[in-house]
């Protein structure tokens, strides 16, 4: 506890570059820019995918090679290749980390809608593509923000691997503080994206709430 | 008119489902497709909106070959209700009705308007159209599949074992309704199920399939009842024909004895000449008095005289003491009384009708 306040309680921790206020922003930033970049990959190619049902195996088979992949050693690898000063070696590892669950559940919640449904669909005359977007993604949503939320908070959880590579984020007060062995700066990074985590998971009840129909989610709605 | 001309559907598999079937649905009418599970019904039903394709043969929907029709365009001209009602589940009911309005472009005002419209029209209270599929029965949920079909006012309409799923009291209402519709609406429907009592209540003209879309017969219900074409047929229209085709036999014809008295018994009516029972009484009647009710009358049964078949005037001479049957006009009130003579007379008639002339089946 005391560790807390001695992170918490220094002025010096809020203010400049490396306060939280511009770590946290940078953090912010590594995740949001991950995840956009993962969803605009892999939610077009899961509807597709889910919709056609063709290239089905390419979801398995993305979806276990990228959850083999290991995140640090990938960080390291691209550091290699392209070297330090640019935010690539953190991006590409936490792209290929968001991708499965969103392509997975992406996949899952498409394919997953009531056949009957699907058929009463085309047999009311909507288009392949009407089906899709009209019927198909409003009720597959909820597994869809499912694999959003999964993503977005791996995500976060692992952006503090930018520290190793000399970028900012939450993880230098982690990793700089193992080094100096300062455990308060330590804890309190650690703190800090578990409250991050908590916000997204939040976020996400919240845009469920305003997303999903309540006829999917069966949220009693009044009625009128 | 909706024309098969020698069509046949072979799927992927190998399996022949719909074999070399021709048939007309005649416009304006109620046809059904029935048969045992399995004979084809489905597929022949759906390939009339091309949601299955024919292999071989030619559907006309009015002389135009469908095939020339791009399939979501003939589908928004086309009902189609099937057993699960397949609400969008998302959508609110008026949204779900307005489904078909929508894709054609009609205005929201205007789409939403002639959906509370429809969900009145099949029986549902206006007050569920702000609701979601999930929070209506089953029974609902297959009205408000009845008034999305409806919504654009498309002229065909196709029917998959809609009422299979709900159970026998809210089918009977839900058959009772879809007649009332159509005597309004006079929609040419193709209604698919592997009842053969819905199919003989349902039905304009009945064509039964056998296994391997075969089929076996297609005729009015009187005409299959009386004349079944081969021993399958028989067998799938099951037992008490005779008794079940007499009500497509108008009770009207009967002759009914405008008086409350027959040798033995007599009908006593209330002041408002609706019938309370029989009374025992003359020479021939019962002693027995144990049977009759605390003011001596004893059980009876009615028919309508307008709209009742000669199954419920038999049906009503079955359950009174004397044997006799009381008519009732449309109000319930007193008409006549039918004699077992009389009822004999229509009964023999009746029968002369399913002879040869009753003939309608097909070759
Ligand atoms: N997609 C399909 N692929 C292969 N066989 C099918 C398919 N759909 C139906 N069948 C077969 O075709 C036959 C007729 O099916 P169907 O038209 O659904 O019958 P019904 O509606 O009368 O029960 C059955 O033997 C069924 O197994
Ligand atoms: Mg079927």
């Amino acid at each position: 506890m005391n560790w807390l306040i001695d992170f918490f309680g220094n002025p010096a921790n809020w203010s400049g570059p490396g306060g939280i206020p511009a770590r946290l922003l940078e953090h912010v930033e590594f995740s949001l820019v991950a995840l956009i970049l993962s969803m605009i990959i892999a939610i077009p190619l899961g509807l597709l995918i889910g919709h056609t049902g063709r290239g089905a195996v390419l979801v398995v088979v993305t979806a276990n090679a990228a959850r083999a992949l290991p995140t640090l050693g990938l960080v390291v690898l691209i550091v290699l290749l392209v070297g330090v000063g640019t935010t690539w070696p953190v991006l590409i590892p936490l792209v290929a980390l968001a991708i499965p669950p969103i392509l997975v559940n992406t996949y899952e919640g498409i394919r997953g809608v009531d056949e009957d449904l699907r058929d009463a669909a085309y047999g009311m005359g909507l288009r392949g593509g009407q089906v899709l977007m009209k019927v198909l993604v409003p009720v597959a949503l909820p597994l869809i923000l499912l694999g959003l939320r999964v993503a977005a908070i791996q995500v976060v959880a692992t952006a503090t691997v930018a520290a190793y590579v000399g970028l900012g984020g939450l993880g230098r007060y982690i990793i700089d503080g193992l080094a100096t062995k300062d455990f308060p700066s330590t804890i309190g990074g650690a703190v800090l994206v578990a409250v991050l985590a908590l916000i997204v998971q939040l976020a996400f009840s919240l845009l469920q709430r305003v997303m999903v129909s309540p006829g999917v989610s069966r949220r009693a709605a009044k009625a009128r | 008119m909706i024309t098969f001309e020698g069509v046949t559907k072979r799927y992927g598999d190998g399996t022949v489902a719909v074999d070399n079937l021709s048939l007309q649905v005649p416009t304006g009418a109620i046809t059904v497709f029935v048969g045992p599970s399995g004979c084809g019904k489905t597929t022949s039903l759906r390939m009339i909106n091309r949601m299955i394709d024919a292999t071989e043969g030619r559907i006309l929907l009015d002389d135009k070959d469908i095939r020339q029709i791009d399939p979501p365009t003939l589908r928004r001209g086309i009902g189609y209700v099937i057993q699960q009602a397949g609400l969008f589940p998302h959508r609110k009911i008026v949204d779900n009705v307005a489904t078909v309005p929508y894709l054609l472009g009609w205005d929201k005002k205007k789409a939403r308007a002639r959906a509370m419209e429809l969900l009145e029209r099949v029986g549902l209270d206006t007050k569920l159209a702000g609701r979601y599929p999930f929070q209506l029965s089953g029974g609902q949920q297959q009205r408000v599949g009845v008034a999305r079909a409806l919504a654009a006012d498309p002229p065909v309409l196709l029917m998959d074992e809609p009422f299979s799923a709900v159970d026998p009291v809210v089918r009977t209402s839900l058959q009772d309704e879809l007649l009332r519709l159509q005597s309004e609406l006079h929609k040419t429907i193709v209604f698919v199920t592997h009842d053969i009592d819905e199919a003989i209540k349902l039905g304009d003209t009945v064509a039964v399939l056998r296994v391997g879309g075969h089929l076996a017969q297609i005729a009015d219900p009187s005409t299959l009842l009386a004349e079944p074409a081969d021993d399958f047929v028989e067998g799938f229209l099951g037992k008490d024909r005779g008794i079940r085709r007499l009500s497509f036999v108008p009770a009207g014809g009967v002759a009914v004895r405008a008086e409350r008295d027959v040798p033995g018994w007599s009908v006593v009516l209330d002041g408002d000449d609706r019938p309370l029972g029989w009374r025992a009484g003359g020479s021939t009647g019962p002693t027995d008095t144990q049977a009759a009710g605390k003011d001596g009358l004893l059980p009876f049964g009615t028919f309508d005289l307008e709209k009742d078949s000669l199954r419920a005037a038999l049906d009503a001479a079955l359950l009174a003491p004397s044997g006799c049957a009381i008519a009732v006009d449309g109000d319930g009130r007193f008409a006549g009384v039918v004699t077992r003579e009389a009822l004999d007379e229509a009964l023999l008639r009746a029968s002369g009708a399913a002879g040869p002339t009753g003939a309608g089946s097909h070759g």
